[in-house]
């Protein structure tokens, strides 16, 4: 348990990803098995057992500690599996010795066992809910801070310690030199605690064998269509698709050895989300796997991201909400096909593959995403600009651009070069007005690099900037600099990291942000969310008095908002910006 | 006849004075006399008429002062009664940093010790603290709370020798207070068996050099030169914590950001500052330690100067013992002070 939690603890500090890569291989190379493939487990999401509740750990804790202290101390810490780790008290009560000498562990008390990792999963999987309470107390006695936070942290599940399970399976490939998508193909035929999988990485054993009826495949990704591009590219070879505003999945049903139907659905990086629509997998009623994008359709519509985002990261999955929010796929390709792998076929034939099964299924759940006819880029850029021109019609505005795929091109994991390209709508946006700036992290933590930008709205006191967002990217390294110095010279209050800096009608920076869409939100000043924003252009030139308004923010956030209510609102429709 | 403690003791503007005594103990505001704890600069201030303390601290306040710091200066030997008016005082170490010590004032039979900043943890850089027993005891609280246990510093040593040959072409930039908590990381370094060079910031050079001709062996310390920061990956520099995100430290390689505090105890202040690494080694004692020491000295009575004032009084009076805290200010300006602590995301949702 101590090294798993000494590898959380430095993690949760770590920025960087390659730095996080390089502790989880430290890690795996140095644990032994089974802890290091439990902790695997961990941090892909893939422990099974009944996470401890919050209310069971305070009790354990205000069983041991002053009411009154204790509660001073979780106001000043502020999470509860950090004060309950801190305050928890030693083995000699609340004091140490003070001898100046080490603080003595255990004198006059039996031995306390540390336990490992396994120890915990294993009990934890086991354990009858009357004993737990009795086992974590002594699991918190016998560890350190840093032991009963990770503890704490793993059996509430709220690791939250910014690694995905796709970085977590590449230290594993890191680890055998091989690339991740190979892991992934395997990795859902596998179970903690991966003994064969490290086996494998560390050339000891064959490659596990994927007994998986309904594997996970690597998805294939696109790049961004470049400007120079269009006169490489010949628009002859491609065939254009819309570049739908979901959620990319993958649907794979199979027969398991005793002929039951497995249907599963995987996000793009391989996490198994079927217990996440019900609805979806119930629609699974092939053999083969399929590629598309996950939307809600209502009344015959595509709503918006907006929309679909209330279907997501729900804990209870209810006939309401699946009522209310009926998820479809929209799907562009298949990979397998009754056993057979189909992804060395060109996209052309696959997608008459794909075209007969959906016919075939005849479900309205499951439709064929829309071929977008053009000859010319110059066509292309017409129904990128306007889709509903190119009979997208009611969906035009859960589309964010078009994708063009080479009519020749195989079904080829990662991203690879020359085949599929994305060409995004442009992007909103808006004069906001600099209000602070943040240290960065890593490289750039000299760097005041995070900004948040405001815009003007009508306030008690006439005319003033609301915070409507935070962006740290968009700019070059000599912007950065500049920016940098921009905040460092006008700085009129600091807050730990956090610099405000000068603004008003007449003065202050003027910062062009470009964003992706607007959302609703309680936890901000403004009553909105941005998404993907980021600095498009600095402003030198523009007065901070002639910013945007909020007004502007409401008008794209209406827009998206009249989806939810198709019925009501008949003059919804209009192309994107 | 005894004396009562408030006879002995009170408080004025410039601090606690002794009114039997005619003097000030770390007084904020120049005064005639100052009887100084430490070298510190919220406790040693310059500009008093007349400094008593121990021959290191002098030596410190002149390194940051000059020479001229006060009218005149004398040094305080340690465990000897020294008389001044009607009451004996002794300077006993404190364990803080190097020159400190607790100040005990005795009169009538009365004994209140004045303990400064102080810790129980042991440090190849100063003498250790010395149990004195009194009437009234009057303790600092920084650590105040019980979520406060400072770990055994070798771990911590440990963790931040363990990054460095985990990412051997990162440049590991430690902050830490120039006056006590640097030497301390040094020879802690040291005594894990570091025996590379450590690159200092100019702010640490003098105070370091003083601790090297005190006898406190650290080592190979060369100042960081302005060019060849660039090519320090690998190494462990040493600067102020104002240094750690400043433009100073940008054309380190790829740095990691390590702080040695107590606060780094809470995951969020370290969070807050953009550590990396944090360190917890602290120069203060921790909760476990504040509560022992007061059992120790026998106090029945103690007073809290500054810190967590209301919790620590709080677990006295559970022990039935008398408290009471000063609310004293002008306290915790260097060390490790109390910094304003605005979690970014609280400033966020509240931002005019």
């Amino acid at each position: 348990m101590n090294r798993f939690a000494a590898l959380l603890d430095r993690l949760a500090y770590e920025p960087r990803r390659n730095a996080k890569l390089r502790l989880l291989v430290d890690y795996f190379s140095h644990t032994p098995d089974p802890d290091r493939g439990y902790a695997l487990a961990a941090l892909t999401g893939s422990l099974m057992f009944k996470e401890a509740k919050a209310g069971l750990i305070r009790g354990l804790v205000e069983e041991r500690t002053d009411p009154f202290l204790f509660r001073m101390s979780y106001n000043y810490v502020g999470d509860l599996a950090e004060t309950v780790a801190l305050i928890w008290p030693g083995p000699d009560g609340d004091i140490r010795s003070t001898d100046g000498g080490p603080a003595p562990v255990g004198h006059n008390h039996p031995p306390l066992h540390v336990p490992t990792l396994t120890e915990v999963v294993e009990t934890l999987a086991t354990a009858s809910k009357s004993d737990l309470p009795a086992r974590i107390a002594a699991w918190l006695d016998a560890l350190d801070e840093t032991g009963r936070w990770a503890l704490l942290k793993l059996i509430t599940r709220e690791l939250r310690v910014g690694v995905s399970a796709r970085l977590a399976k590449t230290a594993v490939a890191q680890l055998g030199s091989f690339e991740p998508d190979e892991v992934e193909l395997i990795w859902h035929g596998l179970a903690a605690p991966y003994e064969e999988l490290f086996a494998w990485a560390e050339a000891r054993g064959p490659k596990p064998e994927s007994n998986n009826p309904a594997p996970f495949r690597p998805p294939m990704l696109s790049h961004p269509l470049e400007d120079e591009d269009f006169t490489k590219l010949n628009a002859g070879d491609f065939v254009g698709e819309w570049k739908w505003d979901g959620i990319r999945l993958q649907a794979v049903a199979g027969l398991a050895s005793d002929g039951r139907a497995v249907r599963r659905i995987y996000s793009r990086t391989g996490e198994d989300v079927s217990r996440a629509f019900p609805d979806l997998v119930e629609a699974l009623t092939f053999e083969g796997a399929i590629d598309g994008e996950l939307l809600i359709v209502r009344d015959g519509r595509v709503q918006s991201f907006n929309v679909l985002q209330q279907r997501l990261n729900r804990k209870a999955v209810t006939p309401k909400l699946i009522a209310d929010f009926p998820v479809h796929l929209r799907v562009y390709d298949i990979l397998t096909e009754n056993g057979q792998d189909l992804r060395d076929l060109s996209f052309a034939q696959r997608r008459k593959r794909l075209e007969a099964l959906v016919t075939r299924l005849d479900d309205p759940r499951i439709e064929l995403s829309a071929i977008v006819p053009f000859s010319s880029w110059e066509d292309l850029a017409a129904a990128r600009t306007d889709p509903d021109s190119v009979g997208a019609g009611l969906d035009a505005d859960a589309i964010e651009g078009c994708m063009i795929k080479r009519a020749d091109s195989p079904y080829l994991p990662g991203r690879p070069k020359g085949y599929w390209y994305k060409w995004k709508r442009d992007p909103y946006l808006v004069d906001a007005v600099m209000m602070y700036g943040q240290r960065g992290h890593g490289k750039r933590s000299s760097f005041y690099s995070d900004y948040t930008f405001g815009v003007w709205r009508d306030g008690p006191d006439g005319e003033e900037l609301v915070p409507v967002g935070k962006a740290y990217h968009g700019f070059t390294d000599e912007e950065l600099g500049r920016l940098d110095r921009y905040v460092r010279n006008h700085t009129v209050n600091r807050f730990g990291p956090v610099r405000e800096v000068e603004y008003g009608k007449d003065k202050g920076l003027v910062l062009e942000v470009a964003f992706e869409g607007l959302q609703r939100s309680t936890r901000h000043k403004s009553g909105v969310a941005m998404r993907f924003p980021r600095i498009s252009r600095i402003r030198w030139d523009k007065p901070a008095g002639e910013a945007d308004r909020i007004e502007t923010l409401e008008k794209i956030l209406k827009r998206g908002e009249k989806e939810i209510h198709p019925l009501k609102d008949s003059q919804s429709k209009g192309p994107p910006p | 006849m005894a004396r009562r403690s408030t006879e002995i003791l009170t408080q004025t503007p410039q601090g606690l004075y002794c009114p039997l005594g005619d003097f000030h103990i770390d007084p904020v505001r120049p005064v005639d006399r100052a009887l100084i704890t430490h070298g510190h600069s919220d406790h040693a201030r310059s500009g008093h008429r007349s400094v008593l303390a121990t021959r290191e601290t002098v030596l410190i306040m002149a390194i940051r002062y000059g020479e001229d710091f006060a009218g005149s200066t004398q040094a305080a030997p340690l465990r000897e009664d020294i008389r001044i008016g009607e009451v004996t005082v002794r300077f006993t170490p404190a364990g803080h940093v190097l020159g400190s010590a607790q100040i005990a004032i005795e009169a009538g039979g009365t004994r209140i010790v004045v303990s400064g900043d102080y810790k129980r943890a042991s440090d190849p850089t100063c003498l250790p603290y010395e149990v004195v027993p009194c009437d009234v005891f009057i303790t600092e609280a920084t650590f105040g709370l019980p979520v406060f246990r400072h770990p055994d510093t070798r771990d911590e040593v440990k963790k931040l020798l363990d990054s460095v040959a985990l990412f051997p072409e990162r440049a590991h930039i430690v902050g830490a207070y120039a006056l006590g908590k640097a030497q301390r990381v040094m020879a802690l370094l040291r005594e894990e068996g570091y025996d590379r060079p450590i690159y200092l910031h100019g702010a640490m050079e003098r105070l370091t050099e003083f601790y090297k001709s005190e006898g406190v062996p650290l080592g190979d310390t060369p100042k960081v030169g302005a060019t060849e920061r660039g090519s320090l990956g690998g190494a462990i520099i040493v600067c102020p914590p104002s240094s750690l995100q400043d433009l100073w430290s940008r054309r380190f390689p790829d740095p990691v950001s390590c702080f040695a505090s107590g606060w780094m105890r809470v995951r969020a202040r370290a969070r807050q500052k953009g550590v990396e690494l944090p360190l917890v080694i602290s120069d203060h004692s921790d909760w476990d330690d504040l509560c022992g020491t007061i059992l120790e000295t026998g106090a029945g009575e103690v007073w809290v100067t500054h810190g967590q004032e209301d919790a620590l009084v709080h677990w006295c009076e559970t022990r039935g013992l008398q408290a009471r805290p000063l609310h004293m200010l002008g306290y915790g300006d260097e060390g490790e002070a109390e910094e304003p602590f605005t979690p970014w995301v609280a400033m966020e949702q509240s931002a005019p």
